[in-house]
């Protein structure tokens, strides 16, 4: 498996990640390296093997249902850079 | 199933019929007190973010712990969709950016929901019923809200409804009709409620459906379709569909052909428009959620909630009309809210069960309706009306008086029985009494006789008179006879 330039781009635009045109080729190059580095797996046989979700077996833990949190909104926004009467502020998102 | 096979509406085009194609989905919030992954509250209405944890502000480094409730509300409602629960199920990461996902991405299930194949029989206003497969129902998050309105150029964020679980319900492709789309969700709406696992309120924007619609020629293969996004009310989902139908079937016929895209129903315009932002294809990059191992459930668990299951509007119908003798329609009409069944039940209980059916459906039910009140803030309870039917069952008083008792019991509230008592409402069975009153009347009347007897039907003036002359409350039946034996008709 590799990536071509155009891949690269989606895969910036779809992060967010604003990517330069001359660092493209660059980027092509580290990935292609690391897919390459990962395929190696693909030696080995799997077949009808479970995947692994964790490294000794164990249930998923869950909790009660009751309320335990909140009801504190201004450490909530005690880090955004922007709020208002409550609120986080953006950016509009929408014209 | 067999699509061909469904009662089709079809649509007629300018060039021949033409079949429309529907497939909903539809995000059901989750009745619980605190979110799927954190323990904020899921209480609608609070102040901006005062619902929110760390989890839900997604705070680097917090991790989120299942909501076992939640957990049990999906397979609740599972069983009550008759689908198949899966004892193993996979949460999933669905990656997209907007400013009320905090996390970037969403938590749901892709590959392997917690609830498999299922159905829903709908039931449609001529009695007929259609069966609505269902395709799987997962486990996800809610985002939060932008408010866009408050700032020339910055939106707000409330990150209270963040992290609220939701259930997306997804419907195979079975739907024919606009009529049938709106009672699926009606229906569906109506076993949510049953179950308790999510209150239905789609003001409060509890039920939300997204719309599937193509069209194709009747027989042939599917068209291309068109997601009518995010719609909360069973009315517009009606017109949303009409609509977009149309739309499709007049391009087709002009030779165009469907773009699949995703578009919005402008209730105040009455028609559907594409959503701007399309130049992209959504690319969710679903991988498994490494915080999360996946849940698994023991078949002891799913059991236990299977046996404490409530009776489902199904079950409940076909009771009501196996045992207790009520038509298909009534029956219908009386599961269709738990609260209206719970209400009837109350009042059939050891009483004629129809003559209470009767009662609930046209005296409460119109009443009800006509001043906008739900049954239960009826001022009317069901012991009082239960209290009625009593009285009418054992000819205490009469159907008409009935419907005076009912009103002094709706404007003024009382004991039914001592009512009666203290206004002398009871219906006089005494033959002495009526006999007086009869005898009076045939004395006076001596022209109108002659008439009955030349002709009975004439014989209903003194049934009227006699009726007036004891104010309502003589016994019609006694009336009748002793009219008939004194006119020697």
């Amino acid at each position: 498996m590799s990536v071509d330039a155009d891949t690269v781009r989606r895969i910036a635009r779809l992060a967010r990640i604003a990517v330069k045109d001359d660092e493209i080729e660059h980027l092509k190059g580290e990935l292609n390296a690391m897919l390459a580095f990962v395929e190696q797996l693909g030696e080995v046989n799997v077949d009808g093997v479970e995947p692994m979700t964790s490294v000794t077996p164990m249930a998923m833990r869950q909790r009660a249902d009751a309320v335990t949190d909140g009801d504190d909104p201004e450490a909530m926004l005690a880090n955004a850079p922007n709020s208002a009467d409550g609120f986080y502020m953006v950016p509009k998102v929408i014209e | 199933m067999n699509a061909q096979q469904k009662p089709s509406r079809l649509i007629k085009g300018e060039t021949g019929d033409w079949e429309v194609v529907i497939g909903m989905e539809v995000h059901a919030q989750v009745t619980s007190k605190s979110k799927l992954f954190s323990g904020a509250s899921t209480e609608f209405g609070g102040a901006p973010n005062s619902h929110v944890s760390l989890v839900d502000a997604a705070m680097p480094g917090m991790l989120p712990v299942i909501n076992e409730e939640c957990v049990r509300q999906a397979v609740r409602t599972g069983l009550g969709l008759k689908a198949k629960i899966n004892l193993r199920s996979v949460f999933d990461r669905k990656n997209y950016f907007y400013p009320d996902l905090p996390q970037g991405y969403q938590i749901s299930q892709y590959k392997q929901p917690v609830v498999g194949e299922g159905e829903v029989v709908v039931d449609l206003d001529n009695g007929e019923t259609v069966t609505v497969g269902i395709e799987r129902l997962h486990l996800e998050q809610d985002a939060g809200k932008s408010v866009h309105d408050r700032h020339p150029s910055m939106s707000a964020v409330d990150l209270n409804r963040s992290g609220v679980a939701l259930m997306e319900i997804v419907s195979k492709p079975d739907i024919r009709s606009s009529e049938h789309a709106m009672a699926y969700v009606t229906k569906l709406r109506s076993i949510l409620r049953y179950l308790g696992t999510c209150d239905g309120d789609m003001e409060k924007g509890s039920l939300r459906a997204d719309v599937n619609v193509s069209v194709r020629r009747p027989g042939e293969a599917l068209g291309t379709r068109c997601e009518i996004k995010n719609m909360n009310s069973i009315r517009f989902i009606g017109q949303a569909i009409e609509y977009e139908a149309r739309r499709q079937i007049e391009i087709i016929e002009d030779g165009g052909a469907i773009d699949q895209e995703t578009r919005l129903f402008d209730p105040a315009r009455g028609e559907t428009r594409s959503m701007r932002s399309k130049e992209e294809a959504h690319d969710y990059r679903y991988f498994p959620d490494p915080d999360l191992l996946p849940l698994e459930l023991s078949p002891s668990m799913v059991a236990d909630l299977k046996a404490a299951l409530p009776e489902l509007p199904d079950e409940k119908k076909a009771r009501f009309v196996g045992d207790l003798g009520l038509s298909a329609y009534d029956a219908g009409h009386l599961v269709a809210e738990r609260e209206t069944a719970d209400y009837f039940e109350t009042v059939a209980k050891g009483r004629d069960a129809k003559l209470a059916a009767n009662w609930v459906i046209n005296e409460l039910s119109g009443r009800l309706n006509k001043e906008g009140l739900a049954i239960a803030s009826s001022p009317v309870s069901a012991a009082q009306l239960g209290g009625v039917i009593e009285l009418i069952g054992d000819k205490t008083i009469s159907g008409k008086i009935a419907k005076d008792l009912f009103e002094i019991l709706w404007t003024e509230g009382g004991d039914p029985r001592e009512l009666v008592k203290s206004r002398g409402m009871a219906q006089v069975t005494d033959l002495g009494a009526i006999g007086g009153i009869i005898d009076d009347l045939i004395a006076k009347n001596t022209d109108k006789v002659e008439q009955a007897k030349a002709n009975p039907k004439a014989m209903m003036w003194f049934v009227g008179q006699a009726m007036k002359a004891s104010g309502g409350k003589a016994s019609p039946q006694a009336v009748n006879d002793l009219l008939k034996s004194k006119l020697g008709l």
